[in-house]
This record gives structure tokens, sequence and C-alpha cells, in this order.
């Protein structure tokens, strides 16, 4: 990087600066924050798994006594607020409840623990790639040690035992104890342990160990290694023994008491369990087997952290092909709008001209026709103006004859036939389109006498024009 | 739920005391200000050691230059049993020029630069134990002492970084005002701060109970 001019070297400070006090800080933070411890007893019904909580933590969690008769195995989580001085603890106790109680002790003992395991990894996961997070003030609830109680047959591991611790070892942090331990005379004790954990080893059986890598608990650590399992007895009643109640099982025979080393190792795995080593165990749920469970989900959904050259997933590379497909995606969105807008336009474009051209059609058909009626206006009335003169040449005549025949004859009785008569000639040749004008002349005077005097107004008349047939028919 | 007896609860803040001395503490600071502003002095008093080199030593030919530059210096230093990994980046160069536009660029970019480093190494599949902390812890921002107010690029400046990084803001070479000057000084700073609502470290709203906001109160 272009920034860095890394000389890393010790210096030596000239006086005292101060910034020992950050574990005291990270620590007070820690307090103030609270922290969570989750704790899943695994083991038959009624094998002591309440009972040990109650004296490991000094209290009475309130619980009814489990029933023999589950139909199938199920957790059952509880979570307690604990306060010890100024630390804040929340403490959850998952019970396996109905474990080995069932007639066929086949995989469905184990997988709804392995379940209840894989859920809380699954919820820190998800809340640690939310984008919005706020991992600090998640109540973290996967398991961070699993107590597995073995029975104490004196014998060695039931198979259900292997199985389980199988399955389990490589999800969570698993301390074997024996449970029930006062029943166990001392020897069988011995030879019971190193059978167990000879068994755990041929079967690979990966038990949580304590850490031996800082001098501090190093020593303590292998100890107790050496001393597992543990070989446990819990009683939250008290009996008096000397001058001091303590808490102990009291017998026909004699008294068991819990925080005697010599009687059982109870003290020992309080000592290992939350005096020593309970942060190394929250530690290593988190850094180990959460990381591993991460590792496979992630890997399962297909998430890579290299690419086919092997070349490490640069973020920014993945931002820039993200971003470039998304480019290319809308590009092409946006071709195909365009091309359908492209289409839509030719095709209501074709439609238009299709509806002009129809138009247009229509247009020249009405023209058409319209220009034929005018011809045949035309034609009419050039046959009408043909018949009006025809028409005025024979009235004309006629009034010539008229007037011939008249001075033969009487003039004032005429002049009424005359009036008549011309009254009748123009009716008659008014309404009077056919050729022979004498017999037009007779017979139109049985035709209504139109209203108008001249022919031109009589046929601009439409009364008139209706009033004769002949005129109408060859009108029109 | 009420314990009847000592359980040992609070032998886990041992625990976690151990388990974080062993695994060291990083710390990264910024010191961004005008040069001769005394950066470099206030750090090597401040971590009581040559943290920093001064840039006006004799014989050395250091010209401001033209943009701003970051330069990094790690230390490893220890105190009773505290492994601490000291790094101190500067910005010579900072509010030096006549134009002085942007000049936080580089700097935001560094910090922008240091975070994604941190979220590449998280988002891994196979991710380290731990993940190397390069993030800008905190900058001390130097403001120079004219006992009026806050300049311009003061509070650009403040305001961009106040939202990714924790600022704190010193008043530089304070020796130069007198004490009713610098009471006043520090008053119109702090008003100018929240006329603006640059939020300054401590953040208020970080303040995550009466005590821390007691605390911070005085602070502030």
């Amino acid at each position: 990087s272009p920034y860095q001019n890394e000389e890393k070297r010790n210096l030596s400070l000239g006086g005292h600066v101060g910034f020992d006090s950050l574990p005291d800080q990270l620590v007070s933070k820690s307090v103030t924050q609270g922290f969570s411890f989750n704790i899943l007893c695994v083991g038959e019904t009624g094998i002591g798994k309440s009972t040990l909580m109650n004296t490991l933590f000094n209290t009475t969690f309130e619980t009814e006594e489990a029933s023999h008769y589950e139909s199938a195995v199920r957790l059952r989580p509880r979570t307690y607020d604990l306060q010890e001085s100024n630390v804040h603890l929340k403490l959850t106790i998952v019970d396996a409840v109905g474990f080995g109680d069932q007639i066929n002790k086949d995989e469905r003992q184990v997988s709804p623990i392995v379940e209840y395991i894989d859920t809380q990894f699954e919820n820190y996961l998800q809340e640690e790639l939310k984008i919005r997070r706020s991992l600090f003030n998640y109540h973290d609830t996967r398991i961070h040690v699993c107590l597995y109680f073995i029975t104490p047959t004196g014998h060695s591991l039931k198979s259900l035992d292997l199985v389980t611790m199988k399955k389990l070892d490589s999800k969570v942090n698993i301390i074997p104890i024996i449970a029930k331990a006062d029943t166990i005379s001392k020897s069988e004790l011995h030879k019971f342990k190193i059978k167990i954990m000879s068994e755990l080893v041929s079967n690979g059986v990966q038990i949580y160990q304590f850490p031996t890598d800082d001098e501090a608990v190093a020593e303590i650590n292998s100890v107790m290694n050496a001393h597992l399992p543990f070989a446990v007895v819990g009683s939250t009643e008290e009996v008096k023994v000397g001058n001091k109640l303590v808490r102990a099982r009291q017998y026909p025979w004699g008294v068991v008491q819990v925080e005697n080393e010599s009687h059982c190792d109870f003290v020992k795995l309080r000592e290992m369990l939350i005096r020593v080593n309970m942060e190394d165990l929250r530690e290593q749920t988190h850094t180990r087997h959460y990381e591993l469970y991460r590792r496979c989900k992630l890997e399962e959904m297909g998430f890579k952290d290299t690419d086919p050259d092997s070349q490490p997933f640069s973020l920014q590379e993945t931002y820039e092909t993200k971003r470039k497909e998304f480019l290319g995606e809308l590009q092409k969105k946006e071709e195909e709008m365009r091309q359908m807008f492209v289409n839509k336009v030719k095709e209501t474009e074709a439609e238009l001209k299709e509806k002009e051209r129809e138009l247009h059609e229509k247009f020249e058909h009405l023209k058409r026709i319209h220009q034929e009626e005018k011809r045949k206006v035309e034609e009419k009335r050039r046959e009408l103006e043909e018949e009006m003169n025809a028409f005025n040449r024979r009235k004309v005549a006629v009034e010539t004859l008229q007037s011939q025949s008249l001075q033969a004859t009487s003039q004032q009785p005429l002049k009424k036939d005359k009036d008549k008569k011309n009254r009748s000639v123009i009716t008659g040749n008014q309404s009077g389109v056919s050729l022979s004008s004498s017999k037009v002349m007779i017979t139109k005077t049985t035709v209504e006498p139109l209203n108008c005097s001249s022919w031109w107004h009589a046929i601009q008349c439409c009364s008139c024009l209706v009033k004769n047939a002949t005129w109408r028919e060859g009108f029109l | 739920c009420q314990l009847f007896g000592y359980v040992g609860i609070e032998a886990v803040l041992d625990q976690m005391k151990i388990k974080t001395m062993k695994m060291g503490f990083e710390f990264n600071i910024m010191v961004v200000g005008q040069s001769g502003l005394g950066k470099s002095t206030m750090v090597n008093t401040l971590f009581k050691s040559k943290v920093s080199r001064k840039a006006s030593q004799p014989g050395q030919e250091e010209r401001i230059p033209k943009t701003v530059q970051l330069q990094s210096v790690t230390h490893v230093i220890e105190e009773k049993g505290v492994k601490m990994k000291l790094t101190v980046t500067d910005t010579p160069g900072f509010g030096d020029q006549i134009n002085n536009n942007n000049c936080w660029d580089p700097i935001i970019k560094y910090i922008n630069e240091q975070y994604e480093r941190y979220l590449r190494e998280e988002i891994l599949i196979t991710r380290k134990r731990k993940i190397p902390d390069t993030r800008v812890h905190g900058c001390v921002y130097f403001v120079p002492p004219t006992g009026h107010w806050l300049r311009p690029l003061d509070l650009e400046f403040m305001r961009r970084l106040s939202k990714i990084v924790n600022v704190v803001p010193v008043i530089a070479k304070a020796d130069t005002l007198t004490l009713e000057e610098r009471a006043e000084f520090k008053q119109r700073i702090q008003q100018d701060l929240k006329t603006h609502a640059i939020s300054v470290y401590p953040q208020e709203d970080f303040d995550q109970d009466p005590d821390d906001r007691a605390l911070n109160d005085r602070i502030r």
C-alpha cells in the first residue's frame, strides 16, 4: 500500500503512559455489557443433571422432575440471570429431555440435539451477515459446553454414548462426566475411567482438552486433563459434618460430601468449568466450532473465496463484475423497450396509413358519384333546355295560330277562352314534357294547376314538383 | 436467581484479562493538522518515546508536499506485560496549500480503505483467527490557537470525518493563550460544534448507561 511506511520496531517508553489499563478497560466493558454462557446437558433421565446444575451454581433452578415417557427427544432451554459481585451472567441451561428413554435408540436420539446446536450457530451467522447488525447487543445462544453424563455402570461406555459423542464432538466442546459417582467404588472408578478414555480415543471422539498453552493455567489444566472424565456427585441438601454444614448425601452407612475431593471430583469440575476455563470454552466455541459451521454453510450456499483462477476474490472485482452484470441487464431491458416502442410506432403508422388510404378511396368514390350525379344533372338540364326551346317554339307557333283564329271569330268570348287556353296552354306546356304539343295541351288540362307563374320557378319550387307526377319522374 | 454461596463466576474476569493480555492490542491513531502545530511533539509526549520523526530536524530537506500524503509508522510498545502495536498516521500537507479544497479526500479514502480491508477479511469463508485491525481508532485534530473561532477548514474537516471516525479535537500550542482566552476559545469551539451538529468523540449516541454519560459529559 502506498501509504504504509512500516517500521515495526520495539520502542522503549520513557515513563508510565498508562495503556496497561487496557485489559481492565476491556474487562469492565464486558462487565457492563454482561455476557452469556450456555451449557447443554445430555444424559438419561434421572441421572442427576438438574441436581448437578443446582450444585454447581449454588442455587435452585426451578424445575420439575422430568417424565420418563417422552415420545421423542426434545431440547428445553432455560435462561437465568445470575449475578456475583459485579458480574452479570446470562446462563442458559439446555436439557435434552427424553434422551436414552426411547425403546428404539436410533438416529432420532441424536439428531434433535445436533439440530439445536446448528440452529444456534445459524442464528448467530444470520446476525453476523446482516447489513445493519448489532452483534454487541446480540444474546449469544451458541452452546459453549456440552456435559455428557455417563451412566455409572462401572463397565464401559454404551453404544449410544459413543454414537452421540461422535456426532457432537465437531460441533461443541464435550466434557464427559460420570454421574452418581457415589455408586462406584474407588477401584472400580479408576478402571472405569481408563476404559472410558481408551474407548473414546479408539473411536476417535475428540473431547474438550483444557488449554495448556498459557503458563498461568497450564499446570493445573494438564493435571485436570488426566482426571477426565470427572466423577461427580450432586446434592443440594446440607448435612452436618463435624461442626459445619456441608452439601452432602446422607446414606445409612455414611455421608458423601460433595465438596470433598477425596469423595468425588465435583470441585475439579467446578474449577475447570467455571473458575478457570469459562472464557476459553466461549472462545473455542466461537473460533473453532462456529467458524467450522460458518465455513461449511457458506460453501454449501455456493460462496467461494477464490475465483476459478485461484486468485483471491477482491471485493472491488466482485463489485465491478456485479455492476457490469447489472448494467448489462439494464441495457438489455432498455433495448427491448426501445424495440417494442419502435414496433408499436410502426404498427400505428401502418394502421394510420391504411385508414388514410381508405378515406382517400372513399373520397374518390364519393367524388366519382358526385361527378356522376353532376353529369346526370347536366344532362337533364340540357334536355330541359331543349324542351324549353321546343316548347317556346311551339308556344310561339300556337300563339300565332290562335291570334289568327281569334281574328276570325269574336274577340271577347275568345279572350276568356284565350285566357283559359292560355292558362291551360301554360299549364299544359308547363307540365308536359312530352313531345306532341297538342296532345299535351289537351291531356294536361286535367292536371292540377301549378302555383308558380313561370316554368323556371316551377322547376325550383318543390311543391310544384311534387304535385306533378311526370315532372317528378322525369327529374329523378 | 439467587446464589446461595460463592460460585466463582467472577473468576471469568481474570480469565478474560489474561486472554487479552496474551493477544495484545492494536491501536491506530491519526494526527491531522497544519504543519508546525506540534503534532509529532504531542505524539511523542503522549507515548513518552520517539514515536514520530519530527518534520523540522536540522539537515533534513523536507518540503511541504504538494498534496496531502499519509505516512504511517508502527511501533510495538509494552507496559507491565501489556503489549500494544501502535500505529501513528501522519498527514503532512493538510491545510498547507493556498487552495485547500478537498484536502480531506485522501484522508477519507485512507480510512475507508482500512475499513474495506477489514471487511474483506471478515467476509472470507476461511477467515483468520485474528483479523489484523488497521482501522483508524481515533483521529486527533489539531486546531490552531487563534483564540477566535473554528475556521471553515476545521469545520468542514470535522464535519466530514466525525461521521466515519472518532474525532478528538485539540487546541494545539495552548501555551500561547492565557487561561481566560483558552476557556473562551474552548467554549466557542463547543458552541460551533453544536451549531454545526458535529459529534466528536465521545459521541452522545454511543453512551451506554448513565455512568458512561456522566463521565463523558465531563469530558465534553
